[in-house]
């Protein structure tokens, strides 16, 4: 048995501690334990009043017990009288016990909050730290309701000790954090920003952590921090090790408070008065400067407090990018590192450089490094150092050493460690694609990187290829035929066959002619792999066998002999019965011309972002696709992606029926009409317009007012328009999406327009103003006609305009007993127009409000007795006459219809609002 | 921002956590044990970073750590710490303890786990630094015993001096080997 300390203190809590130390089973401890609970418990509810010592010593066992990991229900109000105590143990325990066990109680949490107050006015400096600390741990919307106030206070007053401004900064931004609404800064904001100026550097170190979050939400009210953050930095920097005292860390002056003044300036751009930013500058450079001189101590504490500095300080150069002399600097210092003994600033280096790769000044200099990068990746022991070569591998890459780059990623990918190879096998996917001169290089990297790594080639990475593949014809020929090799390996990746298979399906013929690919060859080598492939990738290989057909009228019969097999035409699954009875029939029936039609080649893939790119940037988070990769992704992409955001879901998975070779699809695509559904487009991006675009597109601004009205590969059109009374004014920004220039652009509408430019630049966009009056009510909307040449070909296109009756509306407020007036009033048969409909959205209440809101009528509440029924109430402003209407929705949620009755002062009115809206909800 | 303060020995056995985000006392222990899972399974000499595990945030936050003797100190921050600076915060607490304690080892963790929050509440409050001078913290940590000595109450649990601890643990030993026997 250990001796329990002499000293009275507290027998009888050691006593139990060593009872739980020394029972044999856990039966025997939850059994002392019970009999202590119960023990206290008869304690707390005696008769007898409690003294403090008695009290502490209970609440304590409770704490004990609480860590061995029972619930503790009661001991709450103890232990918040211990906290009115006046010993200073009494009164940490209870606030331990709070810290750890406080619960949202409203009449404890009045009551803790009343012990805390006290305790903050005490003027006792330890009983002020306690409390503080108190709030910042619960930091509680209750406690930043009754200290938000108070706090700012206590850290900028004159009397306020040290130690207890300290705790007041930290406290202040944990309340910050939960409540940013209650911390109201305003007029402490400018003393707050003067801590940093503070003697105590303790006060500094505490206060720079609530500038910096502050200075992060708040820029403009706290810039002032920038001139003394600076001021301090060069006190710092230029003071000798021996000034700061206790600060000093290993001969190094206040290297945290250092890091963080660093780190604070990196929320602001650099310093425009030209005496903080020559300070700042010089500072800089001393700090670059130490780190060549010999180090003060051999010791590792040392160099790593004097390299945390430079560290933040090439992150400061990096961040400002303006000085083309330091980033060179900065560079040089970190290539040293790269070599550096020490793992951790090699791996820091690394982490480092990546940014500074992205620097246009510095890139050149980046680039340098270069092979002893390679090498980091090859030979670090290391796997988060690799992991930082190969993130700065993908930050340096250029046209200029892409080849050697992407090819030492492949090589390490055959050792890369699992954590980092989906990303790694992102990462090749992309530079391929972005640094492709040559396409036969690109089908040869992505085939080796599903050849390496085909369990981490995500479909984004196959279907790119296939686009890609598809859009270039100088590249087929090639990918065939190397395809058409990967297969012929005896164990490949699924992968590698559905790439196979879509490849050959579509450009099989272009190495037919060598007898050892020919059509059977290349079909029956297909075939091999069709048994050991999920259900999916034998739906991709039907339908590849269909296209075969097409391709190779000699390998029909074996083909469909193949479909005729039970394990096709019965298949148990239903996707590969269908496929296999629609494809024999197919080849069956249709004529060798109505084959050729049906099985086209694919036409050319939209272009647009890579949908690579935007899965890395999904899975590394915003900030980490630097903005000169995003930027370089525009430019470089012109040939290939076409760049600019387009807004897909380009994670959607197809179902496994997916339609890849578009067999379903519309006829050929021809310029000016939107794309055709084939599901390949559909999978990168749901912007795909359906052939039925315009009608739905015209429905869709019912209820709203501006948005995209048309949009082909060529064109896009913008709407805005505007309403008052029975005015209205319309814009229509016509967007030309290509390179080349659109020539005689007319726009003609059945009404009056001013002309538009006739003329439209690639990537330009050109404004058109329609002035609109309502003469009268009106059901057909204006149309517009649209042509232009572009290339050499005239496009033509009619729009319907969206103006329709409910954009002259002008809302009418009324109470329920009016509007049932009005209602009964406009009673004749011809005057009501109803409908019953099915939903065809979802029926969300906002989202109804919202619709009902954009019609442009007043949404009456509290009229109609049936609290789910939205009633509604206009006048629509014609020339002519004004038309009051009133509208009813009524809608069955557990039917899923609606039934909408409108009445209005004319017939035709309430007919043509009825119809428009049936088509909204 | 720092996330959390793990001290844990080189078989798993948690010595120390201190969260400064809610979690569950599930996922805490989840995290400790993940934590304890990717640090351990590291060499010596390879660098103090590593990312963090999945459920602490992923690699928005990094683990920063040091191995002394039997005892892992990992600290998990967010991208707005400077590694080094955090591999001398770390060094700076292991001092302090050191001169708290006389000495610092397992054992002190194990029976002063009050005082090591203590220590590390003059620290680092809400999961910012407070005060990273070494002297300024053992002021205060010293000045909190003394008004405990004044106060003529003992601390809170069971003290032992290091002979002490030693002998009890003989005697378990012996204890455990005879009752295997």
């Amino acid at each position: 048995m250990p001796a329990v300390s002499k000293g009275d203190g507290m027998r009888g809590l050691a006593v139990f501690i060593s009872d739980i130390r020394n029972c044999k089973s856990k039966e025997a401890e939850i059994k002392r334990i019970n009999k202590e609970l119960a023990n206290i418990r008869s304690k707390f509810k005696g008769d007898k009043a409690l003294d403090g010592y008695s009290k502490k010593k209970y609440v304590c066992k409770l704490l004990f017990i609480f860590l061995l990991g029972h619930d503790i229900d009661f001991g709450h109000m103890e232990a918040v009288n211990l906290l009115s105590s006046n010993k200073y143990t009494e009164k940490q325990i209870g606030y331990l016990f709070i810290s750890v066990l406080v619960n949202s109680n409203s009449e404890l949490i009045r009551l803790i909050n009343n012990a805390i107050k006290n305790d903050l006015s005490s003027r006792n400096p330890t009983f002020m730290c306690l409390a503080l600390h108190c709030i910042a741990n619960v930091g509680s919307r209750e406690m930043a309701e009754a200290f938000a106030g108070e706090i700012p206070r206590i850290l900028v007053a004159g009397d306020t000790m040290d130690s207890v401004k300290q705790s007041a900064a930290l406290c202040l931004l944990r309340l910050y954090k939960t409540s940013p609404d209650l911390v109201l800064m305003g007029e402490w904001t400018s003393r707050v920003v003067h801590l940093l100026n503070d003697q105590h550097m303790g006060v500094v170190t505490a206060a720079i952590s609530l500038i910096t979050c502050l200075s992060q939400k708040n820029p403009d009210e706290f810039k002032t921090c920038v001139s003394l953050a600076v001021s301090r930095l060069s006190r710092i920097v230029s003071s000798a090790s021996t000034d700061l005292q206790d600060y000093t860390y290993y001969f190094v002056p206040a290297p945290w408070l250092s890091c963080k003044l660093l780190r604070l300036l990196q929320c602001y751009p650099p310093p425009e008065d030209g005496a903080v930013k020559g300070r700042l500058v010089e500072c800089l450079e001393t700090i670059l400067n130490k780190a060549q001189e010999p180090p003060k101590s051999k010791k590792v504490q040392h160099s790593n407090a004097k390299n945390a500095i430079l560290f933040e300080a090439i992150s400061l150069i990096i961040h400002y990018d303006s000085e083309p002399n330091l980033l060179v600097r900065a560079c040089n210092q970190l290539g040293q590192f790269l070599q550096h003994r020490e793992t951790n600033l090699r791996y820091l280096a690394l982490e480092s450089m990546c940014t500074l790769a992205s620097s246009e000044f510095s890139h050149e200099a980046v680039k340098t490094h270069i092979e002893t990068v390679i090498n980091a990746l090859k030979t670090e022991r290391d796997v988060s150092v690799r992991q930082r070569a190969a993130d700065l591998l993908y930050a340096m890459c250029d046209r200029s050493n892409a080849k050697q780059i992407v090819a030492e990623m492949l090589s390490y990918l055959e050792t890369a460690d699992y954590s980092i190879r989906e990303e790694m096998v992102l990462k090749v996917a992309i530079l391929a694609e972005k640094y492709a001169v040559d396409y036969s290089w690109y089908v040869d990297t992505i085939l080796n990187l599903i050849r390496i790594a085909g369990d981490y080639v995500s479909e984004e990475v196959w279907y790119r290829v296939i686009q890609i593949v598809i859009n270039r014809d100088d590249v087929q020929g090639y990918a065939a035929k190397t395809v058409f090799e990967a297969l012929q390996a005896p164990a490949c990746h699924e992968n590698m066959v559905k790439v196979g298979g879509y490849i050959l399906g579509e450009f099989g013929n272009l190495i037919a002619g060598d007898p050892r690919s020919s059509p059977l060859v290349q079909f029956n080598l297909l075939h091999s792999k069709f048994h050991l492939c999920s259900v999916p990738t034998r739906a991709l290989l039907l339908s590849a066998y269909i296209k075969f057909i097409n391709l190779f009228p000699e390998t029909k019969s074996t083909i469909q002999e193949v479909l005729r097999s039970d394990s096709q035409i019965r298949n148990s699954d239903v996707e590969l019965q269908q496929r296999a009875v629609e494809y024999l029939k197919l080849s069956s029936i249709a004529s060798t011309d109505v084959l050729a039609t049906v099985l086209e080649e694919m036409p050319p893939f939209p272009e647009r972002e890579s949908s690579i790119l935007a899965k890395l940037k999904k899975k590394k988070g915003p900030g980490a696709v630097s903005v000169n990769e995003l930027e370089e992704g525009k430019r470089e992409g012109g040939e290939l992606n076409g760049g600019g955001e387009r807004g897909g879901d380009s994670s959607s998975t197809p179902s496994p029926s997916a339609d890849l070779l578009g067999l379903r699809a519309g006829p050929p695509v021809t310029a000016a009409a939107p794309s055709a559904g084939s599901l390949l487009v559909d999978v990168f991006s749901e912007a795909g317009v359906n052939d039925d675009g315009f009608l739905s597109e015209f429905s869709r601004f019912v209820c709203k007012n501006n948005g995209v009205l048309f949009e082909n590969q060529l064109l896009q059109i913008g709407i805005k328009s505007e309403y008052r009374q029975n005015l209205g004014r319309m814009y229509l920004f016509y967007g030309n999406k290509t390179s080349v220039q659109f020539v005689t652009f007319t726009t003609t509408l059945n009404v009056q327009a001013k002309p538009v430019e006739p003329l439209i630049e690639g990537g330009a966009q050109v404004q058109q103003v329609i002035n609109i009056e309502c003469l009268t009510d009106f059901s057909d909307a204006p149309l517009l006609n649209i042509k232009f040449r572009y290339g050499g070909a005239l496009q033509n296109l009619t729009l319907k305009l969206p103006v329709t009756i409910n954009k002259f509306f002008q809302p009418t407020e009324m109470a329920s007993h009016d509007f049932f007036q009005r209602w009964k009033q406009l009673s004749l048969p011809q005057q009501e127009a109803q409908k019953i409909f099915k939903a065809n959205h979802a029926m969300d209440t906002e989202v109804l409000k919202a619709k009902l809101l954009g019609l442009g009528m007043a949404l009456l509440e509290n009229v109609d007795p049936n609290p789910e029924n939205f009633v509604c109430a206009g006048v629509i402003q014609t020339k002519a006459q004004q038309v009051g209407s009133l509208l009813r929705l009524e809608p069955n949620a557990q039917a899923q219809m609606y039934r909408l009755t409108v009445r209005s002062s004319k017939d035709t009115v309430s007919k043509r609002l009825c119809e428009l809206l049936a088509e909204q909800f | 921002m720092i996330k959390a303060i793990l001290i844990f020995n080189n078989h798993g056995k948690p010595r120390m956590s201190k969260f400064y985000e809610h979690y569950t006392e599930d996922t805490e222990q989840q995290i400790i044990r993940e934590t304890f899972h990717l640090v351990s399974k590291r060499d010596e000499n390879v660098c103090n970073f590593l990312e963090g595990g999945l459920l602490i945030g992923g690699s928005e936050n990094k683990l920063i750590y040091r191995h002394y003797a039997t005892l892992y100190f990992v600290f998990c921050v967010d991208s707005s710490e400077s590694e080094l600076g955090i591999l001398d915060l770390i060094q700076v607490f292991v001092e302090t303890l050191d001169k708290c304690f006389e000495n610092v080892c397992e054992l002190d963790l194990i029976f002063h786990l009050d005082k090591v929050h203590n220590i590390l509440a003059e620290m680092v409050m809400g999961g910012m630094v407070l005060e990273t001078n070494m002297s300024e913290i053992i002021t205060q940590v010293e000045a909190q015993g003394k008004m405990e000595k004044s106060e003529r109450l003992q601390d809170v649990f069971v003290e032992f001096s290091h002979q002490d601890l030693l002998d009890f643990y003989n005697q378990m030993e012996m204890i455990q080997t005879q009752l295997t026997r």
